[in-house]
């Protein structure tokens, strides 16, 4: 791989980030803009959750993930602190591709 | 909800910020593959090294490295890494009011801003930003350590750590971005955003290239304000 791509995809992914540091004030405080930017964390999240339980290199790919988000998805209806949600689907995860391995 | 929050947090909310923040600023860990998946597509250590310290962002690497495997043309690596970049742009943008307002600690900001910091400051922004400040500021600089530290160990061969996927660490980053959303899927209408967005990046991640399924997801947040404004 040439160092110009490297350097260009690294710096690429650091100006993108700085750019929405940057951008002024005036154009994202009216009211209808402030309204986008709280719900759309919220709609990516969602989006986010579900690609990457779901993800795979190359499309759709349905594998023991889907155990971590259900452990989570529990964890979380039972009021658990947020680390233990996370250890929890990991755990879990780890747990029944160990027994399906074994 | 969270845009009102109080500049102030108490102690105690700012503790828990930080505890959280460091937990997760451990599943950085995932580094080593990154850094061994990027040698094995024919990267050299050194351009694996520098992706993590100044790209750091883990789907644009990994996909970068993909194409790169694959024989793929540079131009291709780029594009996709970039697509899948353009989210962090908007996080900034929300962020905007917790990053430092001072340039050079701004841009050093700017470049922690990905997924999972994100959520942390999010999660946390309810409770003050100083809370929020917290839950970003350590959640990033764990991230970072343990990215890069495991990049360098995956790049020169080091598979002691062995396979994050052994030990569920996948399962991890979508399992805290659940608990993130958890407070919004109470209420009917945010609720509603999340899961349409969910299902819109799901059937978008059959056809369109990756990058693209969480920005249309994203495209939800729009659909879900011209309904209220109309309602």
């Amino acid at each position: 791989m040439s160092w110009l791509a490297v350097w260009a995809c690294a710096v690429g992914l650091l100006a993108q980030k700085v750019a929405g540091a940057f951008v002024p004030r005036a154009w994202v405080s009216g009211e209808r803009v402030r309204g986008v930017l709280t719900l759309l964390p919220v709609a990516m999240f969602g989006a986010l959750t579900l690609t990457q339980v779901l993800g795979g290199t190359d499309g759709v790919v349905v594998d023991l993930r889907l155990v971590g988000l259900g452990t989570a998805a529990v964890a979380l209806l039972l009021r658990a602190p947020f680390l233990l949600v996370v250890v929890l689907a990991a755990a879990s995860t780890a747990g029944v591709r160990l027994l399906a391995a074994g | 909800m969270v845009s009102s929050s109080a500049d102030v947090s108490t102690p105690d909310a700012v503790r828990t910020a930080r505890r959280d923040g460091v937990g997760l600023g451990l599943l950085g860990v995932y580094g080593v593959s990154f850094g061994a998946v990027a040698v094995a597509a024919g990267l050299s250590p050194l351009q694996a090294v520098v992706l993590s310290a100044v790209g750091f962002t883990g789907g644009s690497q990994f996909a970068f490295a993909a194409v790169a495997a694959g024989g793929g043309a540079p131009v291709t690596g780029l594009a996709s890494a970039w697509l899948l970049g353009v989210r962090n742009t908007l996080y900034a943008v929300r962020l905007s009011d917790l990053l430092p307002r001072r340039v050079p600690a701004r841009i050093i900001a700017s470049a922690l801003v990905i997924d999972e910091t994100t959520a942390m400051a999010l999660r946390h922004e309810p409770y003050g930003r100083q809370a929020a400040r917290a839950a970003f500021w350590t959640t990033g600089i764990g991230l970072f350590a343990t990215w890069n530290a495991t990049t360098v160990l995956g790049a020169f061969g080091v598979q002691a750590l062995g396979d994050p996927a052994v030990l569920g660490l996948d399962a991890a980053a979508p399992a805290a971005f659940l608990a993130l959303l958890w407070p919004y899927l109470r209420q009917g209408r945010t609720a509603v955003v999340a899961g349409s967005a969910a299902v819109v990046s799901l059937v978008a991640a059959f056809v369109a290239p990756a990058g693209i399924p969480v920005l249309a997801g994203g495209a939800v947040a729009l659909v879900g304000l011209s309904r209220r404004v109309r309602g």
